[in-house]
């Protein structure tokens, strides 16, 4: 890959670095030079209002490969992250089979190998996911996962909690929990409220969220030295809870998901099952506490949670549909039109978290802008507003509420592993 | 009013009175004795709000329509099938095998089968909320769709022909004061019922105990809620008792039946501190909720609202073919 950058606007929050008007000669891959006014021989290409970014990385993406090829592929998937804007994504392990063995970290592997895209496996971190004995940990990152997650659901029993968080802790690896108090959840499609209460649904109680995480802090905490990361968070009361485990120096993290901090439980009257997802959709002030959250850095990383669904699982009533939406190509504009063009975060502080954090969680080496190192980037246009729709769709399934959406900001291209994609010219 | 009926949330409170005066202009022709014959439709008056029949037919000829009955319910599922038939529809009754569904045959299958059926207009009743508005949604314009009970969510037909039973014992609704105790939370009588009532001016109480009363139901209905029977009693004009199922004890909503006839049953003793009438879906818990005294007595509506069923299922046919056009 030889290519020149022009007119760029470099954000590169591990050097404090907000320019713009940059040149980039990329050369084989790596970035040759930066500058203003460079002159060279490749292919240029004018980015006057974009920004160039260290690359992406999503640390909660669902590849449904192996098992469920008819939903997502691992090709398919990481084609879907291309085009969205990112340079590596992390693979949840619920699978059929689960990734409970290195065998099927191989196959992943294997598939994903040569790809624009970087893939990090998680493992999961029972048997089979059934939350009773512990994963052969030491062979899965002997193989090389990155984090552990019975993701889909929890660990209920805490002791066998508190042997993952002892047994984890020796390989430094991220133990990432699916939050959810299964006895208060069950049969319930929605969040707990109005909305569940008007349509006759049963609810989903933000407070079966909030008792695995204080839980999981408490246990990690007693246990010490371990890393805890509580996926998808959707409740005003998670972020308290994490933010003050913070505060005492627990070693806790945190990621939410776009439509966690875009949509309420409302839009099931307007969107149907696309606005069914696990955790559920909660209210505005849920939203209001992510958001503040996000500033204030008890959120360290924005997850899609990407869940493809065959249109049958979701062309249906919303007791029988499946949870989830697909994220991918979504999550940078949602991000972008949702926190930055509202002032939330400035444009730095959300790359740090749709970069630097998640990478630094997964144990990724970081990624810096800078001459002689590898070309990871992602390219966007964050004043660009334009309408999301289906034809922009790579990935598999299209179970999404947000075509039709208007953002203000927009993906141009991903560049990584000696590789670009343009998603737009 | 849309060409469905699938809540009485949105309702117009006009639309209410003319389903409910019509519900009493069928009441009367239903006591008529002897066969109902085509003749006996064109003696009828008034005249139906459709202009669409011949003079001298029943206005639902040549109209076919599905009762999809995903679980039983052989009153509703009855009074329906009555209400097709004495209007003159073509009727198919459908029970389709609630295992079907749970070994994965989509709700969407099941639109397109009956989408191949040409049918004018069906009668759903599921254990899943939103199955009503799911058909509707995907079924074509031109198919009217009844909810005849979706999951906890309404059950529009029941709460008409309690208003109309109501209406005939007390008056207008306006004003009046309607409790409804029991399971709230399970309840789509309970839904329907709050929409329609406030429509049309009565004030009404959720009675129930905290396990069985769903989350900001205060607010979302706009309504009083109260654990306390008893509270209710002195200013309650009709009480609607709920059938309690008598598996929520298993599941552990209340300890046991006892201590909630005690706390929520409409007992003699509470009978004589009341002035209330009283109704109740069915079918009753005889000792539980109701007695059969109360039931069957005087201040009991129960047995009007069985034979108000038809009536008011007329009313809603007639209603709904007549703005098809
Ligand atoms: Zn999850």
């Amino acid at each position: 890959m030889n290519l020149l950058l022009k007119n760029a606007r470099l954000i590169d929050p591990s050097q404090n670095r907000d320019e713009t008007g940059l040149d980039i000669e990329i050369r084989d891959g790596k970035i040759a030079r930066i500058g203003k006014g460079l002159k060279s021989d490749f292919d240029a290409r004018d980015l006057k209002g974009a920004v160039v970014a260290p690359g992406f990385c999503d640390m909660h993406v669902h590849l449904r490969e192996p098992g469920q090829e008819h939903k997502e592929t691992i090709q398919s998937g990481l084609n879907a992250a291309m085009s969205g804007g990112f340079t590596a994504i992390c693979c949840m392990p619920n699978t059929e089979p689960p990734v409970s063995d290195p065998f099927v970290v191989s196959f992943i592997k294997e598939k994903a190998r040569g790809h624009l895209v970087d893939l990090a496996i998680c493992g999961t971190m029972t048997k089979a996911r059934k939350g009773e004995e512990l994963a052969p940990i030491a062979s899965l990152a002997e193989a090389g996962v990155r984090m552990i997650s019975d993701d889909g659901s929890a660990v209920s029993n805490a002791m066998v909690m508190r042997r993952v968080f002892e047994y984890a802790k020796m390989f430094d690896l991220l133990v990432t929990q699916h939050c959810e108090e299964h006895t208060l959840t069950a049969s319930a499609p929605i969040n707990e409220g109005k909305i569940s209460t008007k349509l006759g649904l049963t609810g989903w109680p933000s407070v079966a969220e909030e008792i695995i995480i204080a839980r999981d802090i408490l246990l990690a905490e007693y246990v010490g030295g371990v890393r805890y990361h509580a996926a998808h968070v959707s409740t005003a009361g998670s972020v308290r809870l994490i933010r003050e485990a913070k505060a005492r120096g627990a070693k806790v993290s945190c990621e939410v998901t776009p439509h966690h901090f875009t949509l309420t439980d409302e839009s099931i009257e307007t969107y149907g099952t696309q606005a069914k997802m696990n955790p559920p959709l909660r209210t505005q002030e849920d939203i209001n506490a992510i958001i503040a959250g996000l500033r204030d850095g008890t959120i360290d990383a924005i997850s899609t949670d990407h869940a493809p669904h065959a249109a049958h699982d979701k062309e249906t009533d919303i007791v029988s549909a499946a949870f989830g939406i697909i994220g991918l190509e979504t999550a940078i504009p949602i991000g972008l039109t949702q926190l930055v063009a509202t002032g939330h975060l400035t444009l730095s502080e959300y790359i740090v978290r749709c970069s630097t954090n998640p990478r630094g969680l997964l144990g990724l080496p970081a990624i810096r802008i800078l001459e002689g190192e590898p070309a990871s980037m992602t390219i966007f246009a964050p004043d660009d507003r334009w309408r999301f729709a289906e034809s922009d769709i790579r990935s598999k399934s299209h179970n999404t509420p947000f075509v039709g959406s208007e953002f203000t900001g927009r993906v141009i291209g991903t560049l990584n592993n000696g590789q670009a994609f343009w998603s737009r010219n | 009013m849309r060409q469905d009926l699938l809540t009485t949330e949105h309702l117009p409170a006009e639309t209410t009175q003319t389903l409910l005066d019509r519900s009493d202009y069928y009441l009367e022709l239903l006591k008529r004795p002897g066969r109902w014959t085509t003749p006996s439709w064109a003696m009828a008056k008034p005249p139906p709000i459709s202009l669409r029949s011949q003079e001298g037919e029943p206005i639902l000829k040549g109209y076919t329509i599905a009762n999809l009955f995903f679980e039983a319910s052989t009153r509703t599922r009855t009074s329906f099938e009555l209400a097709e038939r004495r209007l003159g529809a073509d009727v198919v009754t459908l029970t389709p095998a609630v295992s079907s569904l749970s070994k994965g045959e989509s709700v969407l299958d099941t639109v397109r089968v009956l989408e191949a059926m040409r049918l004018d207009a069906i009668v759903v009743r599921h254990a899943s909320a939103g199955i009503p508005q799911f058909l509707a949604d995907h079924l074509p314009e031109h198919v009217h769709v009844i909810n005849a009970g979706d999951g906890a969510h309404e059950h529009p037909t029941q709460a008409l022909l309690d208003a109309a039973e109501m209406r005939t014992a007390l008056g207008a609704l306006r004003g009046k004061h309607v409790a409804i105790v029991g399971d709230i939370l399970h309840s789509r009588v309970a839904r329907s019922n709050v929409w329609l009532l406030k429509s049309l001016g009565a004030r009404v109480t959720f009675v129930a105990p905290e396990t069985l009363m769903p989350r900001d139901a205060a607010e979302v209905f706009g309504i009083k809620t109260t654990t306390n029977l008893d509270e209710v009693l002195p200013t309650a004009d009709a009480i609607m008792m709920l059938r309690i199922q008598l598996e929520r004890q298993a599941r552990g909503f209340f300890p046991s039946l006892e201590e909630y006839r005690a706390q929520y049953g409409m007992t003699p003793e509470r009978m004589s501190r009341s002035k209330a009438l009283i109704l109740h879906p069915g079918p009753i818990n005889h000792g539980i909720e109701l007695d059969s005294e109360t039931a069957y007595g005087e201040r009991s509506l129960v047995l009007r609202q069985v034979k108000r069923g038809v009536a008011v299922r007329m009313a809603v046919l007639e209603l709904l073919f007549s703005i098809t056009s």
